[in-house]
């Protein structure tokens, strides 16, 4: 993983020094609330319901077992003992003291950790898919490519005041992992007709109150190019984004109104202006980057050692795991392990600072002092060797981080909602706690197959609703809770929005009709291995509608 | 609910002011002696726009102690005593309508 | 306000023209956008250095013409949150090669100076005194910066291979560790 050097963390430090300060003359008063809130945003912090809220951004993603050790101290020390991961591989912390900030600001820097840049109107975490780096089909490590984009974009004196936030994913498979289409910007590394890898650039996507898809601006994109080009769509953006009407200050607006094809004219005019000035990348630099990349020394192991077979004869709990969270590793002998954070009855994404201290020691353990965060609220282990993997889930199953349900029915992504967020009209956690108890039957989750739900607390869409594969999304109605339920939504290389089945339902229904429209799917299915997306791609929505709405 | 800081004033009901206070962002009432309270007993509860709009003039002005001052709805119960008009304040006032993670014990292993 | 150049409150030399008002004479002036544009050669003619009032609102490209008659660009920052102008002063500064007095006006804080002296701008009308008496020393607050503007700092990502030493943490603020 990335290694900080003394440039970034003297960039860290003088920022938390910076914020101290400001932090200071706000509870003097010398600084108002409109003045400090554009600034405590710039650094993480939000006002919600209850108290303050901090997020820290992790860049891609990518953890050390010592940042994740200084999570769970943030957590114990500064919170109330617990974090939430979030649907953009950031961590959030919910009962956040203002006047206390600027000492935790301290100790999360003294580990290369911050919250610059995850809130405010300014480029926030560049996200990848939690398997970068260690997939066996992806081209190069994307986190090297979002890196140098980070690096460019934190504290820019020019693209820090821009209409509204704006998000850049990076993805390097074909296979899309890091739903680059709901991003603004998005660059996906593939390879041309020559042979010469590059990126396919993507601008536009976002979700929220008008949901677009991105759309390519340019097939294909040299990498000593993309620094400039992210300045010439920036620099497009923060003159011509509107800034009348926050609901119309993304730039999906902008790029829809223009049209795809004249703004990504207006961008192409700048670029070809500055291209081979200073932004043209030198290969020094990404080297230099490439190299404060610590990968493991593997061990040179082979696949499939026989304990682990005998293992999983023996123990069928394991097994099934075994099944349903580790995956394929790029280095043979070798596996990623997915840890649910979705437990039965739990509260997606969240973790203690119990949870976090023991998931690092594994990690030091088991997989090189590295953990990673995924944009579904889950954790990973990025390099487990397979004959440790018994060793590995009997360690995660104590700490309740292995319950064997990852991308299936009750592995739910949801925003906080109305129980911690001041945007919120309704409760998002409670109705996801609810669904996954209706589907606590493994051998109905399993036989189910993969099945994402996605739930936000209001139009903002921080639960990626538009894309799940089962949508719901919290309304408000004469001062109660509603919900509208979409299906067929998806967040991959083939990204699409979910269609509405029908009129919102109150919160006391939300989990029968989550129940019914899995009955209807499985009434529908062709066969036991069609999954929910598939189905309703193939019948459409109105047999769902049909039986869903039949007696409501 | 839907965000109070979006609705134009009207009052058709009882209302009282909250904010959050500046230094830790703690739940607070608006008082009719000028200050803030915890204590959701201890709120200043009007009926007109006139006097909320002063009361919440008076809240705004206040930027040192309070942040993100508003006007909330108050429920009057039969014994006439006051509260949450709405589930947005009755999860300020009460905090998350779900259990927080027990720092002390690890979730039961799952099957 | 106060007007700083050079980490400096000075006097403002130029004077504002409003709209309808006439021009003086003899002295350096600051003229909107539209009654300039209206009547550039004529302004520039004058005894008095011209300058212009910018809005954020306009493409830098239709002043880009008459920028060798201009001895001052105004731009402005309405609410210091709307930052367009930084783009404007940017585009001024390395497109356009503008080498004149280039002034921040409007909702200008403390907060924002490294962002617009990096951008380009070398006056500030700084909008409360006490912000404008701290200016030379909030601009040395921070040392390392990540990406090059026209400014010729060298970022840190060039700064690493040219072997440079990073500099220590700017600031006296004692740190809890």
């Amino acid at each position: 993983m990335y290694v900080y050097d003394a440039f970034d963390r003297t960039l860290v430090a003088e920022r938390v020094s910076e914020f101290r300060g400001q932090v200071a003359r706000r509870l003097s008063g010398e600084l108002t609330e409109e003045e400090f809130k554009l600034l405590r945003l710039q650094n993480g912090v939000y006002l919600q319901l209850h108290a303050y809220m901090l997020r820290i951004a992790i860049p891609y993603g990518t953890l050390s077992s010592e940042q994740l050790r200084m999570l769970a101290r943030i957590a114990r020390r500064y919170d109330r003992g617990y974090g939430h991961f979030t649907t953009r591989q950031n961590i959030q912390f919910h009962w956040i003291k203002l006047e206390e900030l600027p000492d935790a600001m301290a100790e999360l820097a003294s580990v290369g950790m911050h919250g610059m840049q995850t809130s405010g109107n300014n480029v926030r975490n560049i996200t990848t898919d939690q398997w970068a780096g260690v997939a066996p089909d992806e081209i190069e490590d994307p986190r090297v490519w979002a890196e140098v984009i980070r690096q460019h974009v934190t504290l820019h004196p020019e693209f820090s005041f821009m209409p509204r936030k704006f998000k850049i994913a990076v993805g390097s498979s074909s296979h899309d992992r890091a739903a680059l289409r709901i991003h603004d910007l998005a660059f996906r590394l593939h390879r041309n007709g020559s042979g010469e890898t590059g990126f396919e650039v993507m601008v536009g996507g976002g979700l929220g109150r008008t949901p677009f898809l991105a759309k390519t601006i340019r097939p294909f994109l040299l990498k000593r190019d993309v620094l400039s080009y992210v300045e010439a769509v920036l620099r497009t953006y923060n003159q011509f984004g509107r800034r009348d009407n926050i609901w119309k200050a993304r730039i999906k607006i902008l790029v829809h109104d223009l049209g795809a094809e004249t703004f990504a004219k207006e961008v192409e005019t700048e670029w070809q202006g500055i291209k081979d000035g200073r932004l043209a990348l030198d290969p020094a630099v990404v080297a230099d980057v490439a190299s404060r990349f610590v990968y493991p020394a593997y061990e040179a192991l082979a696949d499939s050692p026989p304990d682990l077979a005998q293992a999983r004869r023996a123990d069928r709990r394991f097994s099934t795991w075994v099944d349903n969270s580790v995956s394929n590793h790029k280095i043979p002998g070798y596996a990623i392990v997915t840890l649910s954070l979705k437990p039965e009855g739990g509260t997606p994404g969240d973790a203690t600072a119990e949870q976090m201290d023991a998931i690092a020691d594994l990690a030091d353990r088991y997989s090189f002092g590295e953990i990673r965060v995924g944009h579904e609220q889950n954790l990973a282990l990025p390099h487990v060797a397979q004959r440790d993997l018994f060793a590995v889930w009997r360690a995660l199953d104590k700490i309740g981080v292995a319950t064997s349900n990852v991308g299936l029915v009750s592995d739910i992504i949801a925003c906080p909602g109305l129980d911690y967020c001041s945007l919120a009209n309704a409760r998002s956690i409670p109705v996801a706690q609810e669904i996954t108890r209706r589907f606590r039957d493994r051998d109905l989750a399993h036989d189910l197959g993969r099945l994402h739900i996605n739930i936000s607390g209001c139009i903002n869409a921080c639960g990626h609703h538009h894309v799940g594969h089962i949508g719901i999304l919290g309304v408000e109605k004469n001062g109660e809770e509603f919900y509208q339920l979409t299906i067929g939504g998806r967040a991959d290389e083939e990204a699409r929005l979910g269609t509405l089945i029908g009129p919102a339902v109150s919160y006391g229904e939300v989990a029968d009709v989550v129940e019914d429209i899995v009955a209807a799917y499985l009434e529908l299915r062709a066969r036991p291995d069609e999954i929910f997306l598939e189905t309703v791609e193939r019948v459409g929505v109105e047999p769902f509608r049909e039986r869903v709405y039949a007696t409501r | 609910m839907t965000s109070p800081l979006d609705k134009k004033l009207k009052i058709t009901g009882p209302v009282l002011i909250t904010a959050n206070r500046l230094a830790d962002g703690a739940v607070i009432y608006r008082t009719a002696h000028g200050g803030w309270t915890t204590q959701f007993s201890g709120a200043s509860v009007v009926n007109s726009a006139p006097a909320a709009i002063a009361l919440l003039d008076a809240a705004i002005a206040d930027d040192v102690g309070a942040v993100n001052a508003y006007v909330a709805p108050v429920k009057l119960d039969p014994d006439g005593r006051t509260r949450p008009g709405n589930l947005r304040e009755l999860i300020r006032l009460a905090g998350p309508t779900i259990e927080l993670p027990q720092a002390a014990e690890l979730p039961v292993a799952a099957g | 306000m106060r007007l700083v150049k050079a980490g400096q409150v000075v006097e403002d030399r130029y004077v504002r023209v409003l709209d309808d008002a006439p021009i003086p004479e003899g002295v350096p002036v600051i003229v909107p956008a539209g009654r300039f544009l209206a009547d550039a050669a004529e302004i520039a003619s004058r005894e008095g250095a011209t300058g212009v009032l910018w809005p954020n609102n306009r493409k830098i490209a239709e002043l880009a013409p008459h920028l060798d008659r201009l001895a001052l660009v105004a731009l402005e920052f309405p609410k210091f949150r709307d930052g367009r102008a930084y783009s404007q002063a940017r585009l001024l500064r390395e497109h356009y090669g503008f080498r004149g007095e280039l002034r921040a006006t409007g909702d200008v804080l403390r907060d924002q100076f490294m962002f617009l002296l990096r951008a380009g701008f070398d006056a500030f009308e700084v909008k409360k005194d006490a912000d404008a008496a701290v200016f030379a020393s909030e601009v040395t607050r921070k040392t390392v910066f990540y990406q090059p503007t026209g400014d010729g700092r060298v970022p840190a990502p060039r700064a690493r291979l040219d072997g440079a030493e990073a500099p220590p943490v700017a600031s006296r603020d004692e740190q809890v560790v």
